[in-house]
């Protein structure tokens, strides 16, 4: 583990982030869009994806609040093509 | 003519729901949504790298049209719950079609996982739109449990085999208090208009549409097929006779001497 991160299983990658990260600079980073505090996109646009942590649903309002912690499975998911 | 059908609270004036799988591209795939009519469409929900991004949502955001995740994948009523909990806050919408699927040979649902599930997520505040067999028993158990629709399937996802038992759709329609959806199976453009003459409420497809080698034209024909078959179900259609009955009249008739 590198000094001052911690390792996070991210969409199922292996990935390390900054210790003391929330999950909202987590999924922001990922996503590549600036959020505000209540995770709304700062673009005006609609969000469309949805957290995950081991298991758990996490609403987009407790991402701010939420610390990631070493060894998190996150999942962000989105639509895609189907059904 | 004013014919729309209510499915959980939506007016809608097409009963063509057009799924957005199987596409080659998302240009064909929005071309094809185009030219189906289509005000509802289906999506699947997938890791954000995999699913390449924001752009099916994005493309569904430019077009007006309704999403309706799906749970498919799913085996288990547990990893249903949880697909359909993150695709109400992945695309704010309480609308979810149900699926949980017995294996990927016959992606048939699974009854007793699909139940389960449909409990769970009605008394969780869903709008669930059940992927069910052509069973009406099971397609009655599943609106006591409070679904807003009943999706039998023709056939298997994705053979394009038709409607298998007519009869049993025919029952499910005929019985089912909430809108019924013919929901996978359709082949071409007469399986879509036989599912509406059987009295469903409306047809979802997607692979006979991205799946055809012209996409849009079969998306239109899939559109004017359910429309045709619309109006044949309320126009009344004439009773099966075993022997012929003349359209002409029998007075009158020129005699060979």
């Amino acid at each position: 583990m590198t000094a001052g991160h911690i390792s996070i299983v991210l969409d199922g990658t292996p990935t390390k982030v900054p210790a003391g990260s929330t999950l909202r600079e987590t999924i922001a980073r990922h996503i590549d869009r600036e959020l505000d505090a209540s995770s709304a996109p700062i673009d005006g646009g609609r969000l469309g994806v949805a957290v995950a942590v081991d298991g758990m649903v996490v609403p987009r309002g407790d991402w701010h609040d939420h610390l990631m912690v070493d060894g998190a499975a996150v999942d962000v998911v989105t639509a895609t093509q189907g059904g | 003519m004013d014919d729309t059908v209510n499915i959980a609270g939506v007016e809608l004036d097409s009963r063509l729901i057009m799924g957005t799988g199987g596409a080659t591209s998302l240009a064909t795939l929005e071309e094809a949504l185009v030219a189906s009519g289509t005000q509802v469409t289906t999506v699947a929900i997938r890791r954000y790298a995999a699913a390449g991004g924001n752009s099916v949502f994005a493309m569904l955001e430019r077009l007006g049209v309704h999403a309706l995740p799906n749970t498919a994948g799913c085996f288990t009523a547990r990893d249903a719950v949880l697909t359909a909990q993150l695709a109400r806050e992945a695309l704010e919408t309480e609308w979810i079609k149900l699926e949980v699927v017995a294996d990927e040979d016959t992606l048939l649902p699974d009854p007793l996982e699909l139940l389960t599930a449909a409990d769970e997520l009605v008394a969780d505040g869903f709008s669930v739109f059940a992927y069910t067999n052509d069973d009406p028993i099971l397609a009655r158990r599943l609106e006591d449990v409070g679904v807003a629709a009943v999706m039998p399937a023709g056939a298997p996802i994705g053979t394009g085999l038709g409607i298998l038992n007519p009869h049993n759709i025919s029952m499910i329609a005929e019985a089912a208090h909430v809108p019924v959806v013919l929901d996978a199976g359709v082949g071409t453009a007469s399986d879509a208009a036989l599912a509406m003459e059987l009295g469903c409420d409306a047809v979802l497809l997607a692979s006979a549409v991205t799946r055809a080698h012209d996409a849009p034209l079969m998306a239109r024909a899939m559109s004017a097929a359910v429309r045709a078959g619309r109006d044949a179900y309320r126009a009344g259609r004439i009773p099966r006779r075993s022997l012929a009955r003349a359209s002409s009249p029998a007075e009158g008739r020129i005699a060979v001497p």
